[in-house]
């Protein structure tokens, strides 16, 4: 059995489980559309602070945040995912079913992509309806998807990396906390300029500034900085990925 | 209140806040949580303080008021989740075979809940203070706050209970949070009323009870002295408070029928 067939087993069952039960399903969908109702909404006014110079209007400027929340989310939801199985039993006889092991996390990561990829379609489709302002073109836009694609497989990498040590669904708030955090310690209401002190100190060491940034500057059409968010996206994929080997090799020691 | 009534009271609401204090992640997240919120929304949005018509020019000071309504939100969470494991247990139902009174236990609950709403408010005032809020009204203020926020982890907690009572399951309490976290975030919560530029979300915010309970404790640390938003605050903190032990009222007897 190839590393491909294992995977496709594995992100099978991932979204079987994910689209057949709401429960698992609809927070995913929910979360993202609140915090852009929320943010795009109730904060619209911020486009009027002085220096706020984004050229897509306050609704384009959230969008790109709470599509990259969305995907990192997407990743972490997943790693919830992986630790149930490994509280169920379930990940410990996958273990010893499969032959190429590095296919469980490819499988896994497969199926967060397929997950996230609907949540970004429905966020994308309300912002659209809630008139976003869109100035890129067609490379430049697949550009971001591409950004976002990277944020979540790093996210999901993180947590199963972290699902795989600790094998328990209380390892919840260690998968969720540092990457809410490192979505908020970067630019969210206002652009780079605007913050002052010790926000601005943290958020320009904060590699997901750069994805960000370069994000919504593809989303108005004027890219900047695509570069280095695109070096920063896949070595952020390629630590995560030794991270998430690291951590099936854990889990294959711990039996 | 007889001596006994008083003494059940006690003995639960005792109960009540060691079992939290034996949980940690229902002592820290409820103090944590709301502070990191703070601290990167006040870094965040800072900038908004230069906005024309902007009440103040700390945003720390502005956003300090919503610690103490997410701490009341999981005062709800840890209330209802804690009753709802108690019937799960069946401790409810040994308890009901006790002479104990069943307004006991809701009190004993909601005493728990008002300790723990205490703990917090202080914690969150001390952190406000330590990085240079002064309260407009001083300490007549702070003290009003203290209150405020008795009465409202006091009618939150009771809404907690009845959702317990109601349903006797902790995932159903749960399942509560996101509820609630909606109604935190589409209120004032992060722009004056008047400041907020979509229509729809400032008439949300307008009919959102949360905006007035969050306005209430803001006008405290950064107004002075506003009689109309401490009114309003404190009528809906008391209506919901009152609305929510009469329905938990009528659930936990429900609940403690004894055959």
């Amino acid at each position: 059995m190839s590393t491909i067939a294992v995977a496709r087993g594995v992100s099978w069952r991932m979204l079987h489980n994910v689209f057949t039960n709401p429960s698992l399903l609809i927070p995913g969908l929910a979360f993202p559309l609140f915090f852009f109702v929320a943010f795009a909404g109730g904060l619209s006014r911020l486009q009027h602070v002085p220096g706020f110079d984004f050229p897509g209007g306050y609704t384009a400027f959230q969008f790109v945040f709470v599509l990259l929340q969305s995907a990192a989310f997407g990743g972490v939801f997943t790693g919830f995912g992986i630790a149930r199985d490994f509280e169920t039993g379930f990940a410990r006889r996958l273990l010893l079913a499969a032959p190429q092991r590095s296919g469980i996390v490819l499988g896994y990561a497969a199926a967060a992509l397929v997950r996230w990829a609907l949540t970004a379609i429905v966020v994308t489709t309300v912002a659209l309806i809630a008139g976003m302002e869109v100035g890129g073109s067609g490379i430049d836009l697949v550009g971001l998807y591409t950004l976002a694609v990277f944020v979540n497989l790093a996210g999901l990498l993180w947590a199963s990396g972290v699902a795989m040590r600790l094998r328990t669904m209380q390892a919840g708030p260690v998968m969720q906390m540092p990457v809410f955090l490192v979505l908020f310690f970067a630019p969210v209401y206002v652009p780079l300029s605007l913050l002052e002190g010790w926000i601005h100190a943290a958020a320009t060491v904060n590699p997901l500034t750069r994805v960000l940034e370069a994000g919504r500057s593809l989303l108005a059409g004027s890219p900047a900085e695509v570069a280095a968010a695109f070096a920063i996206g896949l070595a952020l994929v390629a630590l995560f990925s030794l991270w998430a080997l690291r951590g099936l090799r854990s889990a294959e020691a711990a039996g | 209140m007889s001596h006994a009534f008083a003494d059940q009271v006690f003995l639960l609401a005792r109960r009540s806040v060691v079992r939290t204090l034996r949980q940690p992640a229902n002592v820290v997240f409820p103090l944590a949580f709301p502070l990191l919120l703070l601290a990167v929304n006040a870094g965040g949005l800072d900038a908004a303080t230069r906005l024309d018509g902007f009440p103040t020019d700390s945003f720390v000071a502005f956003a300090l008021a919503i610690p103490f309504i997410q701490g009341a939100l999981f005062a709800t969470m840890n209330t209802g989740t804690d009753l709802a494991r108690d019937i799960q247990t069946g401790f409810l139902n040994r308890l009901a075979l006790t002479p104990m009174r069943g307004v006991a236990l809701l009190a004993g609950q909601l005493g728990g809940v008002v300790t723990m709403a205490l703990i917090q408010a202080a914690v969150y005032l001390a952190v406000g203070l330590a990085v240079g809020v002064e309260p407009a009204t001083g300490l007549p203020g702070v003290l009003v706050i203290f209150a405020f926020a008795v009465l409202i982890a006091f009618g939150f907690g009771a809404l907690g209970a009845f959702a317990a009572l109601r349903t006797g399951s902790g995932e159903a309490v749960q399942s509560l949070f996101p509820v609630f976290f909606v109604f935190l975030f589409i209120s004032s919560m992060n722009m004056p009323r008047n400041l907020i530029d979509v229509d729809w979300f400032r008439y949300a915010a307008t009919v959102n009870p949360v905006s007035y309970l969050i306005e209430a404790v803001r006008s405290l640390i950064i107004t002075g002295w506003d009689s109309q938003a401490l009114a309003l605050g404190f009528a809906i903190a008391a209506t919901i408070a009152a609305v929510a032990v009469a329905l938990a009222g009528l659930a936990l007897r429900t609940r403690l029928t004894r055959a």
